[in-house]
């Protein structure tokens, strides 16, 4: 049996925060589909919010702060990622694309990539496939087939609510099978040590 | 070890009077400043290339000339020279009639230049950054060191039997640095060349400077050049300075909130925290540039940024006369104590010219 590291990054904002609360739902139900499958985990969660100062600044300076450096390498370095976002404008948030946009471009490749979103309406279930999936397939890291949505009436009502738990179900299977099929992540990459000789430089490699 | 300013020639407006220099008074004085660098005892004076606003200095070996005739001992350089952009041959020619014409007191730093629009103005493609700086620079140093030279690359017109004039001087190319702030490929190039490398330390934090120069210094010595502690490094740093540290603070802010690089961000206090900016007294300039020596080895030139962020001139040379009479004196007696035998200073005119003389054949081409 190994040891997996899950990265959970929710970009929720108030608290309580059903992005949080879709978060830790497909936290727990992935932790427990990688122990059917052998696995043990270990779980990182990275909330958006109090690195939302840390995000603009990184913007400025082109560098992380230490906080914010802290919760880069959380995510770089884990066997899979959760990735949870409201829905703002029918999109992903601007919080949550920040932290995208500031990581290397190559740091989550090949990565197996729960993605989840939350709304007050069923009319933006969609988002997920329109919005998320496109910019983790840019990063190319390898998102789940099964995308949760939650909608303000997923987790009201009894019969919404088994909805809901099945498409957690069905997700995380998904997820959990991508990352025991995968050898533990080594942790972040140096970005130093893919440089080519100068001999290979000259000759334009 | 060489002390020195080195300065980009952003034309920026003071924000505490909501004043904009003119071209021709920023451009007056930055002669001024080269000159007050030398009189308080600088080493060096580097001068940037852009060819946009809110920058003046397109022609840097123009301004470099002039402040050429107006010193007698400062060393020039360039922070940085575009080796992409610029045409080797041009480079190559200028620079060796700058070396006469300051009688040998130059030296380049080679850069990219990030700023995408510049590439197609000079009819280049951002994209071939890397390629660009290393077909262009292995031209430069053929040009510099072999009378005639035929050669075929990818981005510019064959030569055929051509002869760069002048040659320089007395047999010797400039001594050469690479500056980058992200690409070990240009630090892997100036490892296998045995030429400088110069960490920009000042956008970013210190780990990433040390992580740089590592790597330079590793493949320095994996080159053949010598040991990774020989090999040759220089630091960018920022500071400003008042007697009380609490004044520099309260000048400098206004300032660095509204810089042009890293303004609109983050407090002065956490930059401050996170990267080498240093606003405070003369000692504590000292400390924390001693402190460089701890994650970067024994180090050959230190540049610092003075005139930026529409600091007025007044104020620029108010620092030099602090930076000369208080801080360097300090910074050379404590860095050259620390410093062992076998590492060696940053080249210079004399040293390359005795090191040429001794070789039993003329500087071999490479």
């Amino acid at each position: 049996m190994s040891t997996r590291t899950l990265a959970v990054v929710s970009g929720g904002l108030s608290n309580p925060s059903s992005t949080r609360l879709l978060a830790d739902r497909l936290t727990a139900a992935t932790v427990a589909a990688l122990r059917e499958r052998g696995e043990d985990a270990t779980v990182e969660v990275v909330e958006l919010r109090p690195h939302a100062r840390d995000l603009a600044d990184h913007l400025v300076t082109g560098f992380p702060n230490a906080a914010l450096r802290t919760a880069i390498g959380t995510v770089v370095g884990a066997d899979g990622l959760i990735a949870v976002t409201p829905v703002f404008s029918a999109s992903y948030s601007g919080l949550f694309k920040t932290f995208f946009d500031v990581l290397d471009k190559e740091s989550l490749i090949g990565t197996p990539v729960l993605l989840g979103a939350t709304a007050g309406t069923a009319r933006h279930s969609l988002v997920v496939e329109h919005a998320m999936r496109p910019l983790f397939s840019y990063l190319r890291a390898v998102a789940v087939p099964t995308g949760v949505f939650a909608a303000a009436e997923d987790w009201a009502g009894a019969g919404a609510e088994q909805a809901l738990a099945g498409r957690i179900d069905r997700s995380t299977g998904e997820f959990a099978d991508l990352i025991a099929g995968r050898p533990v992540a080594a942790g972040p990459a140096d970005r130093f040590a893919g440089t080519p000789s100068f001999e290979e430089l000259l000759e334009g490699a | 070890m060489q002390f020195g300013i080195f300065t980009v020639s952003d034309i920026t407006t003071d924000p505490t009077t909501g004043r904009t220099p003119t071209e021709a008074e920023r451009i007056t004085a930055v002669l001024t400043i080269a000159a007050k660098a030398e009189e308080v005892g600088l080493d060096v004076f580097a001068l940037g290339e852009h060819h946009n606003p809110p920058f003046f200095s397109s022609s840097p070996t123009t301004t470099l000339a002039a402040i050429a005739a107006r010193t007698s001992t400062l060393q020039l350089s360039t922070s940085t020279t575009l080796i992409t952009t610029n045409d080797p041959v041009k480079i190559a020619e200028d620079y060796a009639m700058l070396q006469h014409l300051s009688d040998g007191r130059i030296d380049l730093m080679m850069g990219r230049g990030n700023t995408g629009p510049v590439y197609p103005w000079f009819g280049k493609d951002i994209r071939d950054g890397i390629p660009l700086a290393v077909e262009n620079y292995a031209l430069l140093r053929r040009l510099w060191r072999e009378d005639v030279v035929d050669w075929q690359g990818k981005y510019r017109t064959p030569l055929q039997g051509f002869t760069s004039t002048p040659r320089p001087l007395d047999g010797v190319p400039p001594f050469v640095w690479h500056g980058s702030i992200r690409s070990p490929q240009i630090a892997e190039q100036a490892a296998y060349y045995g030429d400088g490398f110069f960490s920009n330390h000042i956008f970013w934090p210190p780990e990433h400077t040390q992580r740089m120069v590592e790597f330079y210094r590793s493949r320095y010595e994996h080159h053949g050049h010598g040991t990774a502690d020989q090999a040759i490094v220089g630091l960018g740093g920022q500071v400003f300075m008042r007697r009380n540290s609490q004044d520099a603070v309260n000048e400098f802010r206004p300032y660095f909130d509204a810089a042009p690089v890293y303004g609109h961000g983050p407090s002065l206090e956490d930059f401050t925290a996170q990267t080498p900016l240093t606003v405070g007294s003369p000692q504590q300039v000292i400390e924390r540039t001693l402190g460089f020596r701890d994650y970067v080895g024994d180090y050959q030139r230190q540049l610092f940024l003075l005139d930026h962020a529409g600091l007025p001139l007044k104020t620029v040379l108010e620092q030099l006369d602090l930076l000369g009479e208080e801080v360097v004196p300090v910074l050379r007696r404590e860095f050259a104590a620390l410093k062992p035998a076998h590492v060696p200073d940053a080249p210079t005119h004399a040293s390359l010219v005795a090191a040429a003389q001794a070789r039993p054949e003329a500087v071999p081409a490479r």
